[in-house]
């Protein structure tokens, strides 16, 4: 058991916690709370698979940005416990053994289907790669999804709006 | 017992730095309040903290010893689990960003491991650091929304959407440092400038050749203010407005790690940039003949800092006081006497060096404080958005053009 | 050193906990954050499929999948505070009919 392995098992063991904490808890803030936990854990995950820049957007973007705003949202619209009706509950009983079943299943088929695949050694300086590849190659993709960003805060704008 | 060692002596090695940067850490945040005390009050006309220790100097230790024989209350109704995460998510983030910074060039002796001056060199330093600032965010917000109090909610709510934004412009305000050092290294960056222009002018990104920062530091230290809630943007938690802000249901110990947490995130933001614009811990003067005695200025300033101490204490008005300050004042000549040794005047530079200038913009930020009025809340999101996105917007181009042209 | 068939796994068992916070979850910002679980598992595989080929493809792609994810959060909160306001509730259950 290398100190790699240890790492992983700990980090996958987290990010498997906070997202059964985000099916199990009963008030929205606290699975948002999760959810942010499994995000830490996947930054984590990207570190240990050698894709630092990434692991770092990843928490600077979505932990840091996008988690904020649900939070903000919750927080607004003051959105309280969940309630359970009677079509809740049935579900929840019924499908959480198949739940279950599937993941182990999906998780099974995975790991067969691919096998021990081993890791070749990574491009070194993986920020300047990416950065070659965002602006040289990727570079329309780059500039259409900034225009996106331009269009969806301005939806959000008009959507949220009060008529003053 | 050494093969112990030799087998993990990272793990031994990075945890004697972090045992000794801690409670470097801890001491000079508890001295910070006392400084900050001592200056607004001279800003003032008034004396300040001066009774309890010769000069106030034990202020920090009764202010400890307060918060932790106060009374804990939770407010009812309270969301526990979250009331209780808050503050130890500020406060712990705040402290972890000094594991990424850099005090020093050489290397030391641990456990016979030659070791940087820094617990951990990352490739990402500066993105990691800005990583951990951005998760600060929700310490204020879950403060705020979990204390079951209308002004708590709106003061966290206003608090976490004054640091987003300015958060946008702290990131891109540093843009162009990054384009004239190449790499989000921080040892590298400080060691992109060395040199000096014209022989005896730092090439300090602040005065660089090719791109001087001047409009990246304004954009950075304003956006800087904002993000750590001081004055002239502390309208979220200020005194006179919504009672106390995202802090109001916090006593004792709780609210102690917020006020920590908000002077270890103000040391964290000046260490940064002294590394982004101010060279980190390169000497101003150039290391030529010419310059030589330049090395043995630290000691000399901690030689005149303890005559100073010294004739002070022989005048001062308590008994206490003047055995103490005499005693400190010569203990400080003795170490100055220690540093100006060959063999550590040149070890010792560097670190001085860098606390010298996190000390100088530490004393700019606390006299803006003390000096300014504050913003209203409208005005400081205008601030944010309408004049400093575009001027660190303006400086990236600016720099890039800039160094474009100089290839 | 880990297998990379192990951070596959790791994907697969987050989607499928996504799913599973997807159907049987009852409001609907939960259901939202369901989505952005599922988002999250996916852009595991593709950093893990870029380690295991040696290619910075998967990275660019997880790139503009964080992208993407973004602007659909923020038009989505969007709508989803306009039907609060509208049908005073955040339970999917009411939000069945055309009709207020």
């Amino acid at each position: 058991m290398s100190a790699q392995l240890a790492v992983f098992f700990i980090l996958a063991a987290m990010a498997v916690a906070g997202a059964v904490s985000l099916i199990v808890q009963r008030h929205p803030i606290h699975s948002a709370l999760s959810l942010i936990v499994v995000m830490a854990a996947l930054a984590g995950l990207y570190l240990l698979l050698e894709a630092e820049f990434i692991a770092a957007i990843q928490i600077i973007v979505y932990a840091g940005a996008i988690m904020v705003l649900f939070v903000f949202v919750i927080m607004l619209l003051n959105a309280g416990v969940e309630e359970r009706t009677s079509l809740s509950r049935t579900a929840f009983y019924a499908g959480v053994p198949l739940a279950m079943f599937l993941l182990v299943e999906l998780a099974y088929r995975v790991e067969r289907a691919s096998g021990p695949m081993a890791a070749q050694p990574s491009p070194a300086a993986a920020t300047r790669g990416l950065a070659m590849l965002l602006f040289q190659d990727f570079a329309f993709p780059f500039e259409a999804t900034s225009i996106l960003i331009l269009i969806a805060i301005l939806g959000a704008i008009v959507l949220a709006k009060r008529d003053v | 017992m050494n093969a112990l060692f030799a087998r993990h002596a990272i793990l031994l090695v990075s945890m004697v730095k972090i045992v000794v940067l801690m409670f470097v850490l801890m001491t000079s945040l508890a001295y910070l309040v006392w400084l900050e005390r001592k200056v607004a009050a001279h800003i003032q006309g008034r004396w300040g903290p001066y009774r309890v220790g010769p000069h106030g100097l034990m202020q920090p230790l009764a202010d400890a010893l307060k918060f932790l024989f106060k009374e804990d209350t939770t407010p009812a109704g309270a969301d526990r689990f979250v009331y209780f995460l808050a503050p130890f998510v500020t406060l712990s983030l705040a402290i972890s960003t000094i594991a990424l910074i850099p005090f020093g060039p050489g290397a030391v002796q641990i456990f016979g491991q030659r070791t940087p001056l820094v617990i951990a060199n990352v490739n990402i330093g500066l993105l990691a650091v800005f990583a951990i600032t951005s998760i600060g965010v929700y310490g204020v917000a879950l403060a705020g929304w979990s204390s079951n109090n209308k002004y708590s909610l709106l003061g966290g709510l206003r608090s976490a959407a004054q640091m987003i934004s300015y958060e946008l412009s702290l990131t891109m305000s540093v843009a162009g440092v990054l384009l004239l050092a190449g790499t989000f290294n921080m040892s590298e960056i400080i060691m992109a400038q060395s040199g000096y222009t014209w022989g005896f002018l730092p090439r300090w990104n602040l005065l660089s050749p090719t791109a001087p920062q001047l409009l990246g530091f304004f954009c950075y230290f304003v956006a800087a203010v904002a993000e750590t809630n001081r004055l002239p943007f502390d309208l979220a938690e200020a005194e006179s407005e919504l009672v106390a802000g995202f802090h109001t249901e916090y006593s004792s110990f709780k609210f102690a790690m917020f006020f920590m947490g908000e002077y270890a995130s103000m040391i964290t933001v000046s260490c940064l940039a002294t590394i982004l614009f101010f060279g980190g811990w390169l000497s101003p003067f150039p290391q030529t003949a010419a310059f030589a005695w330049a090395r043995y200025l630290p000691a000399a300033a901690f030689g005149i800092a303890g005559i100073a101490l010294v004739l002070n204490g022989l005048r001062y008005s308590t008994a206490w006081g003047r055995v103490m300050l005499p005693v400190m004042g010569i203990l400080l000549c003795a170490l100055a006497g220690l540093l100006a040794r060959p063999g550590s005047v040149d070890f010792l530079q560097g670190p001085l060096w860098f606390v010298l200038k996190v000390l100088v913009i530490l004393f700019v930020y606390i006299w803006v404080r003390w000096t300014l009025p504050r913003f209203r809340y409208d005005q400081l999101m205008g601030i944010g958005w309408k004049f400093l996105l575009p001027v660190a917007l303006a400086n990236i181009v600016l720099t890039s053009l800039a160094v474009v042209l100089h290839k | 050193m880990v297998p990379i068939s192990y951070y596959i796994a790791l994907s697969a068992i987050l989607f499928g906990l996504g799913v599973t916070a997807f159907v049987f979850k009852r409001n609907i910002i939960t259901i939202f954050m369901a989505i952005e679980l599922m988002l999250n598992a996916v852009n595991l595989a593709f950093v893990a499929f870029s380690r295991a080929l040696g290619q910075l493809q998967g990275q660019v792609f997880v790139f503009f999948v964080i992208v993407v994810a973004a602007a659909e959060a923020a038009v989505g909160l969007g709508i989803v505070i306009l039907i609060a306001r509208n049908r005073q509730s955040l339970n999917v259950e009411r939000i069945n009919l055309l009709k207020l």
